[in-house]
């Protein structure tokens, strides 16, 4: 289908595509081990968070939380900020975003060009200090609303209704799903969908293995385990560095064409070592991985040219997934 | 050959501001039990008094999680890699800030509850 009645309703039924290049090879007469990429920066704004940004803002006006011309408060600079700005425009609500001073110019630029409208808290006190600044203005302004991704059920439920039934059918042989763990809602609601539908499904989560700063608490008890996961529905999980991440993301656009974020090259990453795996055993593997976005927003980190060891140093205590 | 076990940055305090210590065991309860005897302290941070991985620590075997693995009877081999970090959250913002979100919401969600409740 290439036709809809809005960009909301072209959001999902993203392509799934072989990658003949980067599957393993197998001996003479052994089952074949596939790879697949399911390109999620092919939705309305370039990520696959344009799934659970659509869900959240659907299932808070089902609720009754949201009304037309209220104002959405969301502490983001990331992926998921862009695709509630898109949805919020053109579902008639005001978004403001709170995030630090010193997140990169194609941030900004972008989500002021959808509209959403910026506070920015200071540098120094990093996310903390804009989640603080976010908490203080919604004291302030009570009717605004928060959606909170990494708790809302509607974030999981967007990979149950949609991702995962895309997946089986576009691949009714899948035997491996492998994607990023980051709210754990792809990860959560594609497993949910695909364990019940598929015997034997493997699901394999890829989690970023960032730079010793980003991990700078102060104590073990300042941890945190999003809402939304429950590690029954895994069946492995994969920490992958940035050296390894920065390797794969360019390995992909070198091999196969595909020009991803890093976050999709930590997830090649735990793919290839799973369809590897299945090579050693002799075992028929179809595995498919997400392509979380493109590469456009992470180009002027530098990491995509140079050495390996000059792109971990870029991204050494960035948030790269 | 020995294991060769990464210590995230809070927890070089039990061992002496080295990032990565060598131990030995069989698995990973022997492991932690015997790098304990060296770095005292260190295994209470990351194992409960009910003798389970401490919820907010991840420890990863070659770059696997150990939970999906056996946990703290999962097997270990000369020449493997331990990781250990906090759980935190990934996405474009942190754990810090997720939690401090998660609570904010759920006083907001209270907040309008006594709202509506008073109308």
């Amino acid at each position: 289908m290439a036709r809809y009645d809005s960009l909301l309703d072209a959001c999902g039924g993203t392509p799934l595509v072989g990658l003949p290049r980067l599957s393993p090879t197998v001996p003479e007469g052994a089952p074949p081990v596939r790879l697949w990429a399911k390109l999620e920066d092919r939705n309305p704004t370039g990520s696959i968070k344009d799934r659970a940004a659509l869900f959240m803002v659907r299932a808070a006006e089902a609720a009754g939380r949201l009304r037309p011309g209220d104002t959405i408060l969301e502490p983001t600079s990331g992926n998921t900020g862009i695709s509630l700005a898109m949805v919020a425009k053109l579902r008639g609500y005001r978004l403001v975003c709170v995030m630090p001073e010193n997140v990169s110019t194609e941030r900004v630029q972008m989500l002021r060009m959808y509209g959403a409208e910026i506070i920015f808290s200071t540098a120094a006190g990093g996310s903390n200090q804009a989640v603080a600044t976010a908490k203080q203005i919604s004291a302030e302004h009570p009717d605004w609303v928060m959606l909170y991704q990494y708790g809302n059920e509607a974030n999981a439920r967007a990979h149950y209704e949609t991702t995962g039934p895309e997946l089986l059918h576009d691949l009714p042989t899948l035997t491996h799903f492998v994607a990023g763990l980051g709210t754990t809602g792809t990860l959560m609601g594609t497993g949910r969908y695909l364990r019940e539908k598929v015997d034997g499904i493997q699901v394999v989560a890829a989690e970023p293995r960032y730079g010793e700063l980003v991990y700078g608490l102060r104590n073990i008890d300042e941890g945190y385990v999003p809402e939304l996961y429950d590690a029954t529905v895994l069946s492995r999980r994969f920490s992958v560095g940035t050296r390894d991440a920065v390797l794969r993301t360019r390995q992909l656009v070198e091999v196969e064409g595909i020009f991803a974020g890093f976050s999709t090259g930590a997830i090649l990453h735990a793919a290839l070592a799973v369809a590897h795996e299945a090579v050693r055993d002799g075992r028929r593997a179809d595995v498919a991985f997400v392509v979380c976005d493109g590469g456009w927003k992470y180009l002027s980190t530098g990491a995509y040219g140079g050495t390996l060891a000059d792109a971990e140093d870029a991204l050494d205590g960035q948030l790269w997934a | 050959m020995a294991i060769e076990v990464r210590i995230p940055t809070i927890l070089r305090s039990y061992t002496g501001g080295a990032k990565v210590v060598e131990g030995a065991g069989d698995t990973l309860g022997d492991l932690l039990t015997d790098l304990d005897s060296r770095h005292a302290g260190l295994k209470a941070r990351l194992v409960t008094d009910a003798g389970v991985l401490h919820r907010f620590v991840n420890v990863y075997v070659n770059d696997e999680d150990v939970r999906f693995l056996g946990a703290l009877d999962a097997k270990l081999n000369d020449g493997d890699s331990i990781t250990i970090l906090p759980a935190v959250a990934g996405g474009a913002f942190g754990f810090a800030a997720a939690a401090a979100i998660a609570q904010h919401s759920a006083a907001a969600r209270a907040a309008r509850g006594a709202a509506v409740a008073a109308r």
